[in-house]
């Protein structure tokens, strides 16, 4: 794979920071994005905005259908049985709310029971601590092991009768464990309990198949995945997705409005009030065809040699605590160095043109588990080389140069 | 702004070996503060006499060497101060960070002034201001905190 000429489809490259050639490795935080993608969004402005689903002048037509044909792309590309099933979001976390939110409401009572993980970013956690206030119902966490996986044996021991769903990342954001989330559904399901999965890292990172992988709701992200800000996915099956009421209300997402009754669209209407992020949903097709034009398989072979090289690197230098050593690890390398804060390594770093992340990454039950306020993330993309890992390791050697350690 | 600006050897050593850290005894005025976006936390313990006197001070927390030596720094030079002249200080160390003024204070040792102005590297550093102001926040609300 050429992975030069694909770096070269990205204009952010091409600039210096601070001097040096930039080695992005915060893809986890938000990726970067190709031209044509960039250029999607300024060709539709350019030549077939309008809003959506709502005119019929030749303009709107143009707009719904490139509209519509990104949800079919969405479709395909998640394998999901029905267009209907894809719901546009404007993130993941917006996903993972609307579900909370939806599903709480209909299903979960005072003394039910909602299963989520130590893993959790908070985005898997807070929406569910609303649906714990409002209805009375319990929390419980699946706790990580000593290698920062959930096991299966964890989920069976934590869920019994009054578990109503089950709420799991895809892939840990810190630890980089990839969880095993076909068996946790085949046991989810012969509980009867339905599964939503957080695959705001899995999906980037991961071959994903809806039918395959059997859960009920799968929230995307889709800053994440080479694609444009303020756009998220919500797969759901589509006996969901006719069952829970609304998220939120307003135009577009109703049938008929009369004063003492309103009745609703379908899904993905019902799902989709308000005028959508219409340049970005239909650009994020141009994500998608820059990922099915590399291959999802060439990827993830690409981004584990170089996760495989950092890790060989990183734990090579007697300083690096490195954070979990799950047996299935995808993309994610968090560490801390004795005597450095984080946030001192990610400055130090910066000034040698490495961008990663410092902190608790959204995930404070985690770190409060790990026993540390925070902790260094570099995170990997189709773009990375085994050169900026090497460069990575320099600007680590820099930072203990100026600490003297 | 070069890196070795941000981390002179004043701010590696207060980083490194924090004054005043721990509880000071009998302290009657406290307040705490922390960074939900880095998880950064700080308390501040001051003990204050009938003349308004800070007559020991001290901080906990967790942080980087920045915050660190921010709080180690804070409590060494306003140790013994009075309280007009600690907020005086404290306001214009803020100042000094957040609008690149000077420190006009001309009761401070040179000593004192060269080591407050360590400090300032992190003007250049914006994502990293709120590392070095907020223990000096921090000690402005323990001022008026009586410990209940």
């Amino acid at each position: 794979m050429d992975i030069k000429n694909i770096k070269s489809q990205f204009p952010i490259f091409k600039q210096k920071i601070n001097g040096k050639s930039l080695v992005y490795l915060d893809s986890a935080n938000s990726s970067q994005k190709p031209k044509s993608v960039i250029d999607r969004i300024s060709s539709f402005y350019e030549n077939e905005y309008s809003n959506v689903g709502r005119s019929v002048h030749s303009l709107a037509v143009k707009a719904t259908n490139s509209f519509e044909s990104s949800r079919d792309k969405v479709k395909n590309y998640v394998n999901a049985k029905h267009r209907e099933e894809i719901i546009f979001t404007k993130g993941a976390t917006e996903s993972i709310n609307l579900v909370a939110s939806s599903f709480a409401e209909k299903y979960i009572s005072a003394g039910d029971e909602i299963l989520v993980t130590e893993l959790e970013h908070h985005s898997n956690y807070v929406p569910w601590h609303f649906a714990r206030k409002r209805k009375g119902a319990i929390i419980k966490f699946a706790e990580v092991n000593k290698s920062g996986e959930i096991e299966i044996d964890e989920i069976k021991k934590k869920i019994n009768s009054k578990t109503k769903i089950i709420a799991i990342t895809h892939l840990s954001n810190v630890t980089g464990a990839i969880i095993p989330i076909k068996k946790i559904v085949d046991l989810a399901k012969s509980n009867n309990i339905p599964v939503l999965v957080d695959g705001t890292q899995g999906a980037p990172h991961l071959k994903i198949d809806m039918q395959d992988l059997g859960c009920d709701f799968y929230a995307i992200s889709c800053h994440k995945m080479y694609g444009p800000n303020g756009l998220g996915i919500l797969y759901a099956k589509k006996k969901w997705l006719e069952d829970l009421p609304p998220y939120q209300g307003g135009g577009g997402m109703i049938d008929e409005v009369k004063k003492d009754s309103i009745t609703f669209a379908k899904s993905p209407s019902k799902f989709e009030p308000g005028t959508m992020q219409t340049a970005e949903v239909v650009s994020f097709s141009e994500s998608i065809n820059f990922i099915e034009s590399i291959g999802i398989e060439n990827i993830l072979s690409h981004e584990n040699k170089i996760l495989e090289y950092g890790l060989e690197k990183l734990k090579k230098n007697n300083s690096i605590n490195i954070i979990g050593n799950p047996k299935n690890r995808g993309s994610i390398l968090c560490f801390t160095i004795k005597g450095i804060h984080p946030h001192d390594i990610a400055t130090i770093l910066d000034d040698n043109g490495v961008a990663i992340r410092a902190g608790h990454h959204c995930c404070q039950i985690l770190h409060d588990k790990l026993g540390v306020p925070a902790t260094a993330r570099a995170s990997i993309g189709i773009y990375n080389t085994r050169e900026d890992i090497d460069i990575l390791c320099e600007a680590i050697d820099n930072c203990k140069k100026i600490f003297q350690i | 702004m070069e890196l070795k600006e941000l981390y002179q050897e004043i701010i590696l050593d207060h980083g490194k070996n924090p004054r005043n850290k721990g509880k000071c005894t009998d302290y009657n005025h406290e307040a705490k503060a922390h960074n939900p976006l880095c998880g950064d936390k700080v308390h501040i313990y001051l003990k204050m006499n009938n003349e308004k006197n800070i007559t020991d001070l001290s901080f906990e927390g967790e942080g980087c060497a920045i915050s660190l030596a921010s709080a180690s720094i804070l409590t060494d030079t306003l140790k013994g101060k009075d309280t007009a002249l600690s907020k005086k200080i404290a306001n214009e160390f803020l100042s000094m960070v957040t609008n690149k003024t000077k420190i006009t204070i001309n009761s401070l040792t040179e000593d004192q002034i060269t080591t407050i102005k360590c400090l300032s590297g992190v003007q250049e550093f914006p994502m990293r201001v709120k590392c070095a102001t907020m223990v000096w926040h921090t000690l402005l609300l323990a001022l008026e905190k009586k410990v209940s």
